[in-house]
């Protein structure tokens, strides 16, 4: 099949040429434009040659927006005409040259100092900032992207589990994320529970679900599951939003308390974390606090995975990714199999939910929307199912590129006072998804580690390795 | 019982939305084997095609006749909305045919992440309400002062959804292209070389089901009068049930599971509450598939050791 | 029950119908302890579904497939067994197990009987190392305290996963795929994977190995090694093989009995000599009626 679908890559590339002494290459580089900016013309000439406005008497009206729609068309119809003159004929060379002998010494270099220092920056990531940004500018770094950033590392690893491990396509993640946050803000703002008794609470009653949700589940395969984990989700989120009496509706729950530096609280006053430590008073240390506390628990996802892999149980999560039917004939419990993955992953995302709801300190079912499931499965994707690196990596291109989208006041200057760079994160972002797995199916890493060698650990190509049917 | 008959007609009238664009994820499940996510934005982009095409007809051309405008209203929905599928599936789906099965699903997450933004950042995220097209309606009968009522707009839409069902069933069931599609869902590569364009019939799949979701697009702003950029995911993931619930790969069972998702929630949010319909069709599209997971009308799918 | 003397598996009119068609039609055989029994008959003629009925996959429509473990005594109790509804019956001399009320994996796990599949089926995304490891699945996962103790890195299971990747050295050893242990097992070429999934079913420790087509796609070199590993099995571990196969090269030169299927219906059960002269065989492969296969032998000048 592999060989069929690339001689058919051959002879598509080889007709071009035929083409192109017909006719000469500016000539179909023009043609292909104009059809081009004719159909992007036709695309866009609803939605964005015409707007829709109401007026002051509240009727809905249209206006025209010509320039805008001539000037996108203009600009798609030259960039396909730019691509088809010189980048197209530029991969076609690419292409035709012999693929190049092992990679060249610095590639192995760079894989094996990557890790050790990523985790050396992210420890000394706080103290960079504040030195850099000083104690005002340094909060919006720690906390918009660092923070941030790591919840949705951790969450990545999390559902990593699931679906890169396992194979199992879970759409409705978020959900035992809901249960973990949930959890934290009902027993912490009812019984006053602290946070460090919370968290491995909120855990097993995430992973409770997780099992509950999964047992149903497990037996249906391919998309299906992925369906039915995103109907389960999206039931839950209709709960929190319709149970009123318990999770206070749409309104959401305020009043969250923070987690305290071992007993010690982050106030203003002489009891105070800053006090006690004979510093000035800062909002900072809270969120750097927070910083290493979601840095920690990142980082035990991580462990634990990786330990996990080279266990019996994780190796039977990826047999059962690769064929789930061999697994059974060598006595593997598939369904408990599948609902460790299951729970281990929802586990997790408890955990995750519950630091997101202390650190938050207030939470509606606006955060646990679909949108945030896609988030994290898609950074699960665009990383490469499986690989840890790959899957921190898409989190922080992800998340920091939508993070600094809302950074970017700087373009009002350009574009004039009513632009919001903000609007378009979100439509950068579906795009993004689609382009990013345009130009790697299989995720930025692809390839797959054995969890166990005899004589050479030997990296295992990616077209392999299988992505699992359930 | 007269609340009961209401309630009916009114289901049964939303029923025929979804099951016009569960058509569209049955068919394209069944070729290409995606769930094809963005398919409930691509509904939401036809409306507001249907609703720019109405502004066109009534405020700058003056166009009074209902039907004319109507018909006008659906022919511009159908044709840029085909475009639009078009130009998606060429660009997000076609260059991952044959890869990596998660892939074009995540691409069709993203495109519906993309077209709804797009809608907002194009047309502003406020609703947009029009005036509504078609208001008279007739009274079946009247006991105990509670008129039973059918209004010309949902006749409108019984009728327009039985013809175009027809005419599609027709396509499918009875011409070349319909052969063509049958064959490419079978086995795609057997189809090329008995020299079936398979690029090209599942490129036309994609342009129907376009077509079809855009007639629920158009149906639903004369029903409903509004129409906003977030009103494609969950009734995109309605159709999605309706048409697991017909059973996957199944026109007709699309549309009964259309009519019967219609009904449920219709009666649902009628007898017990309306907070929680959206509980009610997510929880059959659980119970289906766990339960039926070959829906009513599909085949049973063996599993092969 | 004197007669059962060191049977091992026992079928017993097994049915198997898919809707209105009967794969398999009320069949009975025996498989006896340490000997290499074949299943043999025409493509269709229900073979693999007997293997899926065996093996659990398949829930067979009728019939009762019995297997002991331990002393041929223990066949005494298995109208009790059957009569009380239970899967399995420990007894101080072995157990004895039904095999069609259990589960595809417990009757790997329990009853330890292994398979191979027509299609192969490896792990391809993981090395030939690991195809072996997660064979030995069951015994790892008691060894790492059902992953708590293996996640605190508790060196019980340390000592256990070294032994378990002695144990799969010893089969790479044996089917000459140690160079590769940790390749791919999808980069193998084709006779290699037919040979590891082989290992593969030995790692789980089987009474009974049931193989669907080993011989299938391999060259004569490779069928002939192929005999010996099973042969080897066979006198080495005192294991019972049952195999389905078409190259009667094979079948005759290590098979202890042979039971041949046509149609669902069991038309001859004896030794490979005995099978190979009935002419009911022969005419089911020939695709004839059993009366008509002296003129047809005289025909084409047998």
């Amino acid at each position: 099949m592999a060989v069929l679908a690339h001689s058919a890559g051959e002879s598509g590339r080889a007709r071009r040429p035929n083409i192109a002494r017909e006719r000469s290459p500016f000539v179909v580089a023009l043609h292909d434009a104009g059809i081009t900016a004719l159909i992007a013309f036709g695309v866009l000439l609803p939605l964005i040659g015409f707007q829709t406005v109401q007026n002051i008497n509240e009727v809905l009206v249209l206006r025209t927006r010509w320039p805008l729609l001539f000037s996108l068309v203009a600009i798609i119809g030259a960039s396909r005409f730019v691509y088809a003159v010189s980048v197209a004929p530029w991969l076609a060379r690419r292409a035709a040259r012999p693929v190049a002998a092992a990679p060249p010494g610095w590639r192995s270099l760079v894989g094996r100092w990557f890790v050790p220092f990523a985790i050396g920056f992210v420890i000394a990531y706080p103290a960079i900032v504040l030195f850099s940004a000083g104690f005002r500018g340094a909060l919006k770094w720690v906390d918009n992207f660092g923070i941030q950033i790591l919840i949705y590392v951790m969450l990545g690893w999390g559902l990593n589990i699931v679906v890169g491990l396992a194979g199992l396509l879970d759409l409705g993640y978020v959900a035992f994320y809901a249960v973990g946050a949930y959890s934290y803000a009902l027993l912490a703002t009812h019984f006053g529970f602290a946070f460090w008794i919370l968290l491995p609470l909120a855990g097993i009653l995430a992973s409770f679900w997780g099992i509950l949700l999964g047992f149903p589940v497990l037996r249906l395969r391919g998309d299906y599951l992925a369906i039915v984990t995103l109907a389960f989700g999206e039931i839950i989120r209709i709960v929190l939003v319709n149970w009123v009496s318990l999770t206070n509706g749409y309104a959401g729950i305020g009043g969250i308390p923070r987690p305290s530096f071992f007993g010690i609280p982050f106030t203003a006053d002489d009891n105070g974390f800053a006090a006690v430590f004979g510093l000035q008073f800062s909002p900072i240390y809270r969120t750097i606090f927070l910083y290493y506390v979601i840095l920690a628990l990142a980082l035990l996802t991580c462990f634990v995975t990786v330990r996990l892999r080279r266990l019996p149980v994780g190796r039977a999560w990826e047999a059962l990714r690769e064929d789930e039917i061999a697994c059974r004939s060598l006595g593997i419990n598939t369904t408990n199999t599948k609902l460790t993955a299951f729970a281990m992953g929802a586990m997790f995302a408890g955990f995750a939910g519950s630091f997101f709801a202390a650190r938050q300190g207030f939470i509606s079912p606006e955060s646990f929307t679909f949108l945030e499931s896609a988030t994290i499965l898609s950074i699960v994707v665009l990383g490469g199912m499986g690989s840890q690196i790959g899957v921190a990596i898409a989190a922080v291109v992800m998340i920091g590129g939508t993070e600094i989208m809302r950074q970017l006041d700087f373009l009002k200057d350009i574009f004039g006072s009513t632009f919001d760079p903000t609007q378009y994160r979100m439509l950068l972002f579906g795009f993004a998804m689609v382009a990013i797995m345009i130009w790697r199916p299989r995720g930025l890493v692809a390839t797959r580690s054995p969890s166990v060698f005899l004589t050479e650990r030997k990296t295992i190509a990616a077209d392999l390795v299988k992505e699992g049917h359930g | 019982m007269d609340y009961f008959v209401q309630q009916l007609i009114n289901g049964i009238t939303l029923g025929s939305i979804y099951g016009l664009i569960a058509i569209g994820y049955t068919m394209v499940f069944g070729i290409v084997g995606m769930v094809n996510f963005a398919h409930g934005d691509v509904f939401m982009v036809s409306a507001f095609v249907a609703l720019i095409a109405f502004l066109i007809l009534t405020t700058w051309l003056g166009v009074t006749s209902v039907a004319l405008s109507l018909f006008l209203m659906l022919v511009a929905a159908m044709l840029f909305t085909s475009l639009i599928n078009w130009v998606i599936e060429r660009v997000a789906y076609r260059p991952l045919r044959g890869s990596f099965r998660l892939a074009p699903l995540i691409s069709a997450i993203g495109m519906s992440i993309f077209l709804s933004n797009f809608v907002q950042v194009s047309q502003g995220p406020l609703n947009k309400s029009v005036p509504p097209l078609v208001q008279r309606e007739f009274v079946l009968f009247n006991r105990n002062n509670y008129p039973v009522t059918l209004s010309y707009k949902q006749l409108i839409i019984w009728g327009i959804t039985a013809v175009l069902l027809l005419a599609f069933w027709y396509l499918v069931a009875r011409t070349r292209l319909g052969r063509a599609q049958r064959a490419c869902e079978q086995d795609k590569k057997m189809a090329a070389l008995v020299g079936i364009d398979v690029d090209r019939t599942i490129a036309i799949t994609f342009v129907i089901a376009a077509a079809l979701a855009a007639v629920a697009g158009t149906m639903y702003v004369m029903y409903y009068g509004v129409v906003s950029f977030s009103d494609g995911f969950v009734p995109g993931v309605k159709a999605f049930t309706a048409a697991v619930l017909g059973g996957i790969g199944s026109l007709p069972g699309a549309v009964v599971g259309g009519l019967l998702i219609g009904l449920i929630e219709t009666l649902w949010s009628a007898y017990f509450s309306i907070d929680y319909k959206d509980v009610a069709a997510f929880s059959i599209l659980a119970i289906t598939l766990i339960f039926l997971p070959q829906g009513l009308f599909g085949r049973p799918d063996v599993e092969k050791v | 029950m004197a007669e059962a003397i060191d049977t091992l598996l026992r079928v017993e009119h097994l049915t198997m119908r898919f809707g209105g068609l009967v794969a398999v039609d009320d069949l009975s055989f025996e498989v006896r302890q340490g000997h290499i029994a074949a299943l043999i008959g025409p493509n269709g003629a229900g073979k693999t579904t007997v293997f899926n009925c065996i093996t659990g996959f398949y829930k067979p429509s009728e019939g009762r497939l019995g297997l002991r473990h331990g002393k041929p005594a223990v066949w005494d109790a298995l109208d009790a067994l059957t009569d009380s509804g239970a899967r399995r019956r420990i007894h101080p001399n072995g157990t004895l197990f039904l095999l069609e009320r259990m589960p595809d994996y417990l009757v790997a796990r329990q009853a330890r009987v292994a398979r191979t599949f027509q299609n192969i089926r490896l792990f391809p995304g993981m090395t030939v190392l690991e195809n072996l490891l997660v064979a030995q699945h069951n015994r790892l996962m008691f060894a790492s305290g059902y992953t708590l103790l293996g996640v605190l890195g508790f060196p019980s299971y340390t000592r256990a996963e070294r032994s378990a990747i002695d144990k799969a050295r010893d089969w790479l050893n044996r089917i000459g795929l140690l160079a590769r242990a940790d390749d791919p097992a999808g980069d193998l070429p084709y006779g290699a994977q037919r040979r590891l999934e082989i290992a593969r079913a030995m790692c789980t420790d089987p009474v009974l190995l049931c193989l669907d087509e080993p011989a299938a796609g391999l060259n004569p070199h490779e069928s002939a090694e192929l005999n010996e590993l099973l042969l080897a099995i066979r006198d080495e571990f005192a294991i019972s093989v049952l195999l389905i196969e078409h190259d009667m090269t094979v079948v005759m030169e290590i098979s202890d009995h042979v039971v041949v299927l046509d149609y669902g219906v069991k038309i001859a059960d004896g030794a490979p000599d005995a099978v190979r002269n009935d002419d009911k065989v022969i005419a089911a492969y020939l695709g004839i009626a059993g009366e008509d296969v002296q003129s047809v032998e005289a025909e084409v000048g047998l």
